[in-house]
């Protein structure tokens, strides 16, 4: 089984609120002192296909696009034994997803041979969760997502793919090829590479390919949309703190305005 | 001439997702001067068909035999057939898990533009605009989609719900959809929990990394009963393994509703609050006074939770 893993490298999501700023012009977040991280959906991805090969082999090549730090990403991918790694040098990280579909597609084909496409549900930045969707189109695959883990199918050339749903779970058999979005789970959460491994990783061999090596017209971003507008909402509530005599008062009269929700609905 | 389509799942019948999504498509199709038509996919009975005949200008009941389940390419391929037969400016659909599968897909087969976890929609310059949250929640991004349709999965009950009118026509639709052999749904698993679907409960009892393990969560549970709340609990409880993953509220969870949200030991990092902004009332307790959670609370309450749960369940049962 040949398992591609797309991975995005972000802007730290975790950083505080308070340290968050955006440029309005460039209608972006500006990158402060905050790091750049890879997508937690995307190491998701890339530890259920870890997973998947420790149970029943395989090989695993990640593929990023990204601007001139996104290599962290796939030295990351390899320092976790990921086999291959693969990074565009897409320049800026374009919020228009189905230009980022179509480069990820352009890229898939010349690798060739793929079974497997994980891609994250969505990113931490834009959460614009359709790059997998978006992806299988490009590919003229079928696509599942919101798994969390996928074992081989009852025959070969298959997979069984368990994914979540609003009140459960389903189990899916699809034919290989297909792309599948992964999402947080207790199994899946990231391992942390060995020192010694980040170090060598660095020795490992990297494919590095450009737009025009893909031919990908840059002029094509924002075919798809644009971000018209972005502001950081102001909307915050004055919270009535419950305040009382006693331990026993508060809890009283928080119990008090909880009731009075209830009956008010 | 610039419709409105909407698609709901039969199964969920004219509920608060499925009235929200059809006020929104309503007030839509009203600025566009077009029609509003819901087409239902999945088992839907005369009730539910009626239900949705006075909140929209046209119900589409597809009526093979096939998509009387969900399967990702058979529904996909029944969108694009309605799509393609009345060609509407919007598509609109929910933000379930199968709605947020198909949205970008629909959108690129039909050569339109897709953008989800909509908060509002609207019509500016012919264009379709989308305000969603962005960056975990701490900003807001107007996206103007370039294609048409365009296709938007929304908050659906967040929105306004659909106003009754005189009753829409019913057409009653055969698409012939040849299956589709890739794909094919081995099981389907309900996980066992009492009451509403999260996404549908009224009032929500929630926890979070502050509770420390899982066994604290027993307590919440007791609170939850009491009240008659569903329970929830923030992605650092779930990705612990304390609770289950279908608990989990935020950016990376479900997307609650509620009349009233109680978070317990939830700091409230941005990523949780995408999820719970569309509660009504959100109340705390956290012994942390300057937790980001209480930016967002109606009223707060500043204590240990384990001083507090145990005769808040007291007090709660007896004045239910």
């Amino acid at each position: 089984m040949n398992i591609l893993v797309c991975m995005k490298q972000i802007l730290d999501p975790e950083i505080p609120a308070r340290d968050f700023r955006i440029d309005r012009a460039k209608r972006e977040a500006e990158r402060g002192s905050a790091a750049l991280v890879a997508n937690i959906f995307c190491e998701n991805a890339l530890e259920t296909a870890l997973q998947f090969r420790e149970a029943h082999g395989g090989k695993i090549t990640a593929l990023t696009c990204g601007g001139d730090k996104a290599e962290d990403v796939l030295r990351k991918a390899l320092a976790l034994k990921a086999d291959e790694a693969v990074l565009i040098e897409s320049g800026a990280a374009q919020p228009d997803p189905l230009f980022v579909a179509k480069t990820l597609a352009v890229a898939i084909r010349k690798l060739g041979a793929i079974d497997i496409v994980l891609v994250g549900r969505e990113a931490g930045d834009w959460g614009a969760g359709q790059t997998g969707g978006l992806l299988a189109e490009e590919l003229g695959v079928p696509c599942l997502s919101f798994a969390e883990s996928f074992e081989p199918g009852s025959e070969p050339g298959t997979v069984r793919v368990k994914r979540q749903t609003d009140n459960g779970w389903e189990l899916i058999e699809a034919i290989a090829p297909l792309v599948v979005t992964i999402t947080n789970h207790e199994h899946n959460v990231p391992r942390i590479p060995k020192t010694r491994d980040v170090m060598q990783s660095y020795r490992k061999p990297l494919t590095k390919w450009n737009l025009a090596d893909l031919g990908i017209d840059p002029r094509t971003a924002n075919s798809y949309y644009e971000v018209a507008e972005l502001y950081i909402p102001r909307k915050e509530t004055s919270c009535e703190f419950i305040a009382g005599d006693s331990l026993e008062a508060k809890i009283d009269a928080f119990a008090k305005r909880v009731t009075e929700i209830m009956h008010s609905i | 001439m610039a419709d409105v389509i909407t698609f709901v799942w039969g199964q969920a019948g004219a509920d608060r997702a499925a009235r929200g999504l059809l006020g929104a498509g309503q007030r839509l199709a009203e600025s566009l001067t077009g029609k509003l038509r819901v087409a239902i996919l999945g088992k839907a009975d005369d009730s539910v068909v009626s239900a949705f005949q006075t909140l929209a200008d046209g119900v589409i009941v597809l009526e093979d035999e096939l998509l009387s389940e969900y399967h990702p390419e058979n529904y996909l391929a029944a969108l694009i057939d309605v799509c393609k037969r009345h060609v509407p400016h919007v598509v609109l659909l929910g933000n379930d898990t199968y709605s947020q599968e198909l949205a970008p897909r629909l959108a690129h087969r039909l050569g339109g533009s897709a953008a989800g976890d909509a908060v509002d929609v609207a019509m500016v310059d012919e264009r379709v605009r989308v305000t969603r949250g962005v960056y975990g929640g701490k900003a807001t991004a107007v996206i103007a989609l370039a294609r048409t349709p365009g296709v938007v999965w929304m908050r659906a009950r967040a929105m306004a719900p659909a106003v009754d009118r005189a009753p829409g026509e019913v057409e009653r639709v055969r698409l012939g959809i040849a299956p589709d052999k890739r794909v094919r749904v081995v099981s389907r698993n309900v996980e066992a929990r009492s009451g509403a679907r999260l996404e549908d409960a009224r009032l929500i009892v929630s926890g979070g990394r502050g509770l420390g393990g899982p066994e604290p969560f027993k307590q919440l549970q007791a609170l939850a009963d009491a009240i008659g709340a569903q329970m929830a609990a923030s992605r650092a409880a779930c990705d612990a393994g304390w609770v289950p993953p279908s608990w989990q509220v935020g950016q990376t969870g479900k997307k609650v509703a509620p009349e009233l949200y109680l978070a317990i030991a939830i700091s409230g990092a941005s990523q949780h609050i995408m999820g719970i902004a569309d509660s009504k009332v959100i109340c705390a307790i956290n012994r942390d006074a300057d937790a980001p959670i209480f930016k967002h609370c109606r009223f707060g309450l500043v204590e240990d939770y384990q001083k507090v749960v145990g005769p808040l369940i007291d007090k709660l049962s007896r004045q239910k």
